[in-house]
């Protein structure tokens, strides 16, 4: 059995250590807003937090991830919506939205150590892939973050 | 997700190939004026009530609207729930759309008549005996799919009057109950008012009395000035689910007790399992069965990745039959043998090309080529099965729940009335999931475990590997200009496989050829007027499965005669707006798209060193956009897309926001495949495996997009894959524009450019 902090709660799991964390998630412990894309860390669909920072789940051992604090889309928000999604819906991001979850964590991770990123800080560190190609509003979406946490 | 029965009713019989065109297996239903309400009413909880086949009202006074197209990203739950709220006098919000039953009354008549094998200018709206033939098959058909664009133009007209219906029947309910005439009675924001005396009855409180009456038959709508939802932009009903994680894909689906499958297949095309030995993996952790199929093996285990690590454990051994020396390269070389040949089917024909061509002394001849693509959706293909003695309930994201059931049916081997679809959000579709494989796949896996729901996933290598692509094809250009610099001889044949023959060869036993609309669209419909003109098809059949792929034949056809036109133009040392414009004198609605797209991409305002545009004008599904492309390129071919400006004219906008969505979502699809999408075959099997070989533009390589919306009142058109055909030919003008080099292949990679 291994021990996981996870969305602020340590949960047991009955899992090999070399599990990738994104089945843990989502096969063990029903947190399915953690998508899988492409099992190699090539797209980050996965991506979640761990100890703030974002990591792509599929290609991170669970065995590797005890002892840190693991956030997912589920646990991003308490009761309302972060600056983030709330910018999401404004500028009316996500199509199908497989990916955004992902994206979503993967701002989240760059606004909390680069508060206002300019658009070359964006485009180095979001990287991850949207097949209906929502990246022109992920892009507004990413600055009206910005606006929205400083109005906060 | 609601739970239904099939009707008993259904009969089967063969009807030829169709639908976008490909569907073939069809069921037969008594005619019926007034769509039936009975199908839809079978989904009511006690306290709902039913008032047509769109519309069901709760005492609560919630709304559901039935929805039987599939959302994969396109925003459909919203746009068709616009047009009832329209007439229905609520908020697009206050409506919840759920999944329709399969039935008849959801028939997509569009997609049925846009798979007319040949154009004859039904889909420019004109009314055509094509059209009309098409859609009583359609309504023997009666298959609900999503794809071909059709989704608001075959709903706009019946869920309008859903909702039109739904009022009136609401108003004679309360005029009934207040004993006053109807036309002192009005509707407004849920609930039904008399004018004189201030009273007022919710839509919940009237549903039940209202669901009693005869619906009418010829329900009136609204007047254009009167709308206050059509035309403006809403927010989707389904993005706040999108962004919390919440909103339910057919891989999120969880069923009490459920198991995983993970699958090893063939990797060559029709390769059949040899030899394989299960033994060696029962003993693994949480393994719980292997299955042996007739071109894969797969593991059914307590979680994916046991299963996965299972299968890949497992030995194996395939039998590669003929298909063991197929490549990319022998199969290019059999579309360059087939057009050195004398055969083709026409599709177009105007003036005498052959005399033309014998006379021309200046004849500019060109070969075009792209490859195979796969869809690539972002959720990778996956479907859960339970199977019980006499029945099978699957959950699978797809693009047609009528072919699902009846595939399910089949694969089950049950009776048809025991057969349970349910639809999930899409994550992607783009025509892949219209495709029945994984579905069948999961079916069987799940057979072998009856009583348990298995859930197949498919990962990324399976996906890449095992698609239905869209179509490799070559094709060859003679182009004559006149004494006035206008083109006097339009030479056209392509050589591909067929999409409609090889579709229809995995839902039947047998297909044959026959003319296929997706191998000409975009290249037989061209606009510009030619004075002797021909484009043929050759038809070539491969072993690599094609299927419907965004924008289908438009893909390749537009990238082959908005390239050539730009060729041509500069033969005739024209710009390439004004050499289009001369051959639009039949068409104002392209010419008023091109003169626009002039003016909002500044296509005649001088550029800063190192830029130039590219221009590419397409119609497709009924719409009709134009894109100017800006880019740059350094001397080592490194290419930067800037900007693209798009102009689309739709007929008539529904949601804004919504087909300004698409059109970015088109370009930037398209705009991965012309930059570096490239399936190639070797042994037969695909060469590529996962995204890093087989890559999509990301963030920073995405260009600014500007959408113009201009509408101009001509026949609704589709808005879902439009987006995607310019875009290619814009970029590969543009970078004629900048270098010099004229491209005639894609991907751009293919020519050495990089990003």
């Amino acid at each position: 059995m291994l021990t996981l902090n996870i969305n602020g709660k340590n949960v047991q799991i009955d899992a090999e250590e070399d599990t990738p964390l994104l089945w843990v998630l989502r096969d063990n412990l029903n947190l399915t807003g953690t998508k899988f894309g492409c099992g190699i860390a090539a797209c980050g669909a996965c991506t979640v937090q761990m100890d703030g920072v974002a990591v792509r789940s599929c290609s991170m051992a669970v065995g590797d991830a005890t002892g840190s604090r693991i956030t997912t889309i589920e646990g991003i928000s308490g009761d309302g919506l972060t600056a983030v999604q709330t910018a999401w819906i404004e500028e009316q991001v996500p199509q199908c939205g497989y990916c955004q979850s992902g994206m979503i964590m993967a701002v989240s991770a760059l606004l909390k150590e680069n508060p206002n990123p300019s658009d070359e800080d964006i485009d180095a560190s979001i990287t991850n892939i949207c097949r209906c190609g929502t990246y022109p509003r992920i892009r507004k979406a990413i600055h009206k973050a910005v606006k929205i946490q400083a109005e906060a | 997700m609601g739970k239904f029965k099939l009707m008993t009713r259904r009969k089967f019989l063969i009807a030829g190939g169709m639908v976008g065109g490909g569907l073939a297996v069809a069921y037969a239903l008594g005619g019926n004026d007034t769509p039936d309400k009975a199908p839809y009413a079978a989904t009511a909880d006690g306290d709902e009530y039913t008032l047509n086949a769109w519309v069901k009202i709760g005492n609560d006074g919630t709304i559901n609207v039935a929805i039987s197209q599939a959302e994969m990203g396109q925003g459909i739950y919203t746009a068709l729930c616009m047009l009832v709220a329209e007439e229905l006098e609520v908020e697009v919000s206050a409506i919840t759309p759920e999944q329709a039953p399969i039935d008849a009354v959801y028939a997509n008549f569009t997609a049925i008549k846009d798979s007319l094998p040949f154009s004859d200018g039904h889909h420019r709206g004109e009314a055509t005996v094509g059209a009309w033939a098409m859609e009583k098959v359609a309504g023997i058909l009666g298959v609900q799919a999503t794809g071909g664009s059709t989704s608001v133009r075959n709903f706009w007209i019946p869920m309008q009057q859903a909702g039109a219906a739904a009022r009136q029947m609401l108003i004679s309910a309360a005029a009934s109950q207040w004993n006053v005439p109807e036309s002192e009675c009005l509707a407004q924001n849920g609930a039904i008012k008399h004018r004189a005396s201030a009273k007022s009855a919710t839509y919940g409180e009237l549903a039940e009395a209202a669901s009693q009456l005869e619906i009418p038959k010829h329900p009136t709508l609204k007047a254009k000035s009167e709308r206050k939802v059509i035309g403006k932009s809403q927010k989707r009903l389904d993005i706040p689910a999108k962004v919390t994680g919440e909103a339910g894909f057919g891989i999120d689906v969880r069923v009490p007790n459920m198991a995983f499958a993970a699958v090893k297949i063939s990797p060559v095309f029709d390769g059949k399992v040899k030899d394989w030995d299960e033994k060696a993996v029962l003993q693994m952790p949480g393994v719980i069965k292997a299955v042996k199929l007739e071109n894969a093996v797969a593991v059914i285990a307590d979680s994916f990745w046991r299963a996965k690590k299972a299968v890949d454990a497992l030995p194996v051994s395939f039998d590669d039959g003929e298909n063991e020396r197929l490549t990319s390269d022998g199969i290019f070389t059999g579309f360059s043998n087939q057009l050195k040949t004398e055969d083709g089917r026409t599709y177009a024909e105007e003036g005498d090309i052959e005399v033309a061509l014998a006379d021309a002394t200046d004849i500019l001849s060109a070969e075009y080529k792209v490859p195979f693509l796969a869809h690539a959706c972002m959720e990778p293909m996956n479907c859960t099965a339970l199977v019980q003695e006499d029945a099978v309930e699957v959950w699978i994201p797809n693009q047609s729940p009528t072919i699902t059931s009846w595939l399910a049916e089949q694969a089950a081997d049950v009776p048809a009335e025991n057969v349970t679809v349910h639809n999930t959000y899409l994550g992607g579709g783009f025509g892949r999931r219209i495709e029945p494989d994984c579905l069948i796949m999961s079916v069987q896996i799940a057979k072998a475990l009856k009583g348990r729901a298995v859930q197949l996933i498919w990962t990324r290598e399976n996906d890449t590997q095992h698609d239905a692509y869209r179509p490799a094809a070559l094709s060859k250009f003679q182009g004559v200009l006149n004494k006035s610099g206008e083109i006097d001889a339009w030479h056209h044949r392509i050589a591909s496989p067929s999409v409609t023959r090889s579709f229809v060869g995995r839902l039947l036993p047998m297909s044959a050829d026959m003319p296929d609309n997706t191998t000409s669209e975009g290249a037989a419909d061209l606009p510009y007027q030619f004075a002797n003109k021909l484009m043929q098809h050759l038809p070539v059949p491969t072993a690599v499965p094609v299927g419907y792929w965004r924008s289908v034949g438009h893909s390749y056809n537009a990238f082959f005669t908005e390239c050539f036109m730009d060729e041509m133009a500069t033969k005739a040392k024209t710009d390439p707006i004004e050499f289009r414009r001369k051959h639009l004198q039949a068409h104002p609605n392209f010419e008023a798209v091109l003169s626009r797209l002039s003016s909002e991409s500044n296509w005649t305002a001088p550029l800063p060193k190192g830029r130039a545009r590219g221009v590419a004008l397409h119609e497709s599904f009924g719409t009709i956009v134009g894109q100017v492309a800006e880019i740059s390129v350094t001397e080592d071919k490194q290419l930067t897309v800037h900007k693209v400006t798009c102009v689309v004219d739709c007929g008539e906008v529904l949601n804004p926001d919504g087909v300004a969505a698409q059109m970015e979502s088109g370009i930037i699809f398209g705009l991965s495949a012309a930059l570096y999408g490239e399936i190639t075959i070797q042994n037969g099997s695909v060469e590529q495996e996962n995204f890093p070989d087989y890559e999509m533009v990301r963030l920073a390589n995405c260009p600014e997009i500007n959408v113009i919306l201009a509408p101009s009142g001509r026949p609704l058109g589709g808005i879902g894959e439009p987006g995607t055909p310019p875009i290619a030919p814009a970029v590969a003008n543009a970078i004629f524009a900048a270098t010099g080099e004229r491209i005639r292949k894609l991907p751009l990679s293919k020519s050495g450019y990089y990003t």
